[in-house]
Order: C-alpha cells, then structure tokens, then sequence
C-alpha cells in the first residue's frame, strides 16, 4: 500500500511544480511520411506501407498539411515558428516502431516560446510553452499472456501498426509554478483549452477517449521556500480531463509522502489507474542523450517563409478570450449563465447548437442541466456522450413544434444517448409524441372535470391556480404524452 | 578526454549490441580517432559556413496530404518473422516495468 498525505496538509510545506506534455494526433488524410490513411479504427495493419513499415529502400516525404497545422498550432499557442529546422532519430529498441527510432525533432522545434492564459475560479494563470514540435505516432502493441494486459508478466505481444506514422505535435509547456492547491485544476484547464484551441482550428479530432489527444503529467514538489526544483516523475498516457486532475492530485500526495520521510523520489515513468485513481511505477525514465538523436537524413529541412507563416496567422480563430466575450454578448447571457457553460466544458457544444438552429437558451439548457448530469452518471466528459449538437438542436426542434413536451423531450434524449437512433426516429420508435388528436385529449379533460366537481367549482369562481390539479390528472390520464399548456387551455375554456 | 571502454559498452548496450570486454577496450581508440577527426573539421568550419545536412540544399520537400493505396493485411505480414490475429507477433518486451 503506497503511503500518500493528505493533500490540504502537504501544501502547508510543499509546492508543486508541473510540466505538461500533450501529443494531438492531426486530422490529415494521410499520414506524416506517407500516403497511408489516417482513419481510426481499421482492421489491424491495413493501413500501412513500406514506408510506414520501415521497410529497406523506402524513403518518407513530409505531409505538406501537417507542417501546415503544426504552424498554425505553433501560431495559436503565440509561439515563435522556426525560420529553419529539421526532423530527427529518436533511436530506441521497442517494437511499437518498426525502424527502431520514432522521426521526431530535437533541439530544432517548428514552433518555440510561446504561452497560453488559462481561467480557474474566475483566475487566470499564464502557462509558458516551451515548444511544439512534429513528430509521428507510434503503432499499437497487445500485451498477450499476462494476467494484467500489460507489459509485466505477458508472454509476447502483437502489434497493429496502422497508427504508427499518424502525425503528432508534441506540445511541451515550461515548469508551471504558483498555482499552488489549484495546481491539478490548472493541469486540467490547460489541457481543456488546448483542446478547445485546437477543435477551433480544426487540425485535429481531440477525441482524448480515442487517444488524439494524450497527456504526460510532470510532477515534483518543492519545499516552500526552496527554489530547487524536486525530482520529477512522469505520469503517461492520462486519457481525460478527469484523470488529469486525479492523477496529478496523487502524485502529490505521494511525493509528500515520501518527501515527510525523509527519503528521495525516484525519477521515474509512471501510469495512471483510471478505477482508483492512483499511479504506479513504469519504466526509469531514459536521458534525452540515450536516445542518440541526430538530424533525419532522408528528409530536407524545413523552412517556413515569413510570407508562408503570415498567410496561415491569417487563418487563425479568434482568440478563445475573445470568441468567449463575443459569444455571451451574441447570446446575452448573464455572467453567473455564461460561466456555467464554460465551466461545464459545454461552450463549445452549445455553439455547434446554436448553429445547428437551436435558440441559445434551449442549447444552454440541454448541456448544462440534462446532459451534464448524465455525463457526471456516466463519469464521461461532456463531449463524450454518444449525441451530437446537431441531434440536441433537432431534440429542440421537436419540442418547439409541439411534436414532444419536455418531459418526453428527455426520454427522446434518453433514446439517442441508448443507440436508438436519430430524435425522430426515437419519438417513433417509442411512441413518445404528444397527442395531439383534440378527440382523445376532449375526453380526458371531461373525464378529469366530472371527476372532480369540487375543483371544477373553484375554477368557475374564478380560482384559476385551482386548474393546475386537473392538468396534473389530465397528463396522468394522457401518460404525460401530451402538452400541458394545450391541455390548460382546454380546461379554462370549458370552464370559464 | 576522449571515449572510454565504459562509454562503448553503454553505447553497445544501447544499440543492442553485444561487446566483449576487449571489443570495447579495443574499439574506444578507433572511436576517438574518429572523433578527432570530426573536432579537425569542425575547426575548419567557422560560423561563416551554413550547416549543411545534404549534398543538395533543398528545403521544404513536401507531399500534397492524399491517400494512397495501402499494402493489404496479408502482404503487411508477409515479412512477418510471426504472425496472429492480423498482428506482427513479438518476443516478450523485456527489462520493462
Ligand atoms: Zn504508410
């Protein structure tokens, strides 16, 4: 049982001191070195060639796009992009690359000294980036035999080399210093904008559960007081913006824990444990100079013009603050209603709603009430929900046409998060739209009136509030496929 | 200070290369001379001369982001020492976790 320390208590005596390194996978059609298919989810090792492969004789050529978007993310993150750089050997024996080394860049980046201002509880917090740099993905190894599926203890492993070659830019940030207790929130709010940064560029999916957006969590602690940097672990492969947090929130407990004893944290490679939300060791963490990297020989360098680099500047979004600020003037949302789109992770899925013809309250309403609680049920991200703004909208669209009520809204919802289909189909499927048939609806309300003439009698004194019982009966009767409003109107009418 | 036998049998080892005591004792001389050779030339070449990485200075050698036909599951494989599933089978990863 690994010893942790509470974590109010370890920031009385440490701070923490973060490094984040995130790997998006980009949404070209092929891939860095080749003209092999990017797409997710092929049958194993279709999706290769000999280049990609590593096969003798065959020689990679840069994917134009990608550098395209690696300096247009290099741009967004204020970045300064390189006038010239070249790919490099990352030399090392593991078989998730069949060259035994992964092409990648070294001490010459695309993109270098940038930052990002990232908003926690109102505050924001300035995190400095180091670099951005191109690199390829690698394939994919099954770890058979073992009783964990991991490396530890298996017999053999099989490898689907179809991601291998896919391209990456690794986003590396400066040490992230002062944010003290609301260092794991910064993590995850980092991560998040990158992530929103990089959807509104359009260069990737940033799918984190499909693993086009990665993150490796740097942790150490220093003493308060010192200004020397603790020894670092590395927290691999945390594959949500929940884990983020978790993951780099135990790592700081148990750095103090051992820290309090007096004893040295060992550098290390370590994975995170999404079911308890604790780490555990991997391998010691190579030297860069292990690595024996060296300028890719089979590639040209790159150099981006300043005419080039100014073109792709001009083809960037609006800056996140400022799309921020336009969009809940657009909307006229109030703070305290804006703020809780952004801090549901909802903002941009409430935009594709609205573009998808929804009002922006009804959007607002349906991410930030229904769909997040089912999101939190389901311990997903938002975006992770298997419904898309476009089917919201559409949910919305039945609900204003007076096809379904808003409580049956949510059983349409209910449907497409369960696979069922689009709305429509839904409503159909289940027989959920509202009755709209005068005749049935006529009968209900005669039924309810002569079944409580008491009430009825208020009603025609003129205590219309008394009306909200019989509605209520009425809908029972109805079971609740019906629109409440119509069903008032029809009551009042009879009786007053 | 040039390269020590210590230094070849860590670099050996980093290339999965197995050297005896006396390989290595025998190849760190060859190595430094080679890298006396490399310091000779880096003398020679003063901050007025570019860095070159090719005999042909081309920069910006891109191709246009289209597909082009995969190899099938069957050729990928075929050079496959092991094979299953679809997959390329491999020894146990070792000296790992
Ligand atoms: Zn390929």
């Amino acid at each position: 049982m690994t010893e942790t320390i509470p974590y109010d208590d370890l920031l009385t005596r440490y701070e923490p001191v973060l490094g984040l390194e995130v790997h998006v996978e980009l949404n070209t059609n092929s891939k860095m070195f080749c003209g092999c298919p990017t797409t997710f989810g092929g049958d194993p090792n279709t999706q290769v060639c000999p280049v990609c492969l590593g096969l003798p004789g065959s020689l990679p050529v840069i994917n134009g796009k990608a550098v395209e978007s690696a300096i247009r993310i290099g741009l967004a993150l204020n970045c300064r992009i390189a006038q010239w750089c070249r790919m490099a050997r990352k030399n090392y024996f593991y078989p998730d690359m069949t060259k035994n080394f992964q092409t990648s860049q070294y001490d010459e980046p695309i993109a270098f000294d940038g930052w990002v201002d990232v908003e926690v509880d109102g505050e924001t917090y300035r995190v400095e980036i180091e670099r951005a740099h191109m690199e390829e993905d690698a394939g994919k190894a099954l770890h058979m035999g073992g009783a964990t599926g991991r490396i530890h203890g298996a017999d053999y492993s099989l490898i689907d080399y179809n991601r291998a070659g896919v391209p990456l830019i690794e986003i590396v940030t400066r040490p992230v210093r002062g944010a003290g207790a609301k260092a794991p929130e910064v993590a995850r709010a980092y991560v998040a904008h990158l992530r929103d940064l990089l959807r509104a560029l359009g260069v990737s999916d940033v799918r984190m559960e499909q693993g086009s957006l990665r993150c490796d969590a740097n942790v150490s602690l220093m003493p308060i007081g010192s200004d020397v940097l603790g020894t670092r672990t590395e927290t691999k492969n945390v594959n949500s913006l929940r884990s983020v947090e978790r993951a780099i929130r135990y790592e700081m407990t148990r750095q103090a824990a051992i820290l309090d004893g007096g004893a040295r944290v060992k550098q290390e490679t370590r994975h995170f444990h999404e079911s308890d939300g604790t780490t555990s060791p991997g391998r010691s963490k190579e030297e860069a100079e292990d690595y024996r990297y060296f300028a890719e020989p089979d590639l040209m360098p790159i150099a981006p013009s300043r005419e080039w680099v100014e073109e792709l500047r001009a083809t960037l979004p609006e800056p996140p603050a400022e799309h921020r600020r336009r969009l809940q003037t657009d909307w006229g949302f109030s703070d305290i209603d804006f703020g809780s789109i952004v801090s549901s992770g909802a903002l941009g899925l409430v935009e594709a709603t609205v573009a998808a013809g929804a009002t922006p309250a009804a959007a607002r309403k349906w991410w930030v009430t229904e769909l997040a609680r089912r999101a939190n049920e389901a311990g997903v991200e938002l975006d992770e929900l298997p419904i898309t703004p476009a089917q919201v909208a559409a949910v919305q669209g039945l609900v204003d046409a007076g096809k379904v009520n808003d409580k049956l809204a949510r059983q349409v919802i209910e449907g497409v998060l369960a696979g069922e289909g689009e709305p429509a189909a839904v409503v159909a499927a289940r027989g959920l739209a509202v009755v709209s048939d005068e005749g049935a609806l006529t009968v209900a309300v005669d039924e309810v009136i002569a079944a409580n003439p008491d009430v009825a009698a208020k009603i025609r004194d003129g205590k219309v509030a008394a009306a909200g019982a019989l509605i209520g009966q009425v809908m029972k009767a109805m079971k609740g496929q019906a629109d409440a409003g119509k069903v008032r109107e029809m009551i009042l009418a009879k009786l007053t | 200070m040039g390269i020590t036998a210590d230094d070849v049998a860590r670099l050996g080892a980093l290339a999965r290369i197995r050297l005896t005591e006396q390989e290595c004792h025998d190849l760190a001389p060859e190595l430094n001379v080679i890298l006396d050779s490399v310091r000779s030339v880096s003398e020679v070449a003063g901050p007025d001369v570019p860095m070159a990485t090719h005999a042909i200075p081309l920069t910006n050698v891109f191709r246009d982001d289209v597909v082009t036909p995969s190899l099938t599951q069957d050729q990928a494989l075929s050079g496959a020492p092991d094979q299953e599933d679809g997959r390329f089978r491999v020894p146990q990863i070792l000296g790992e976790e």
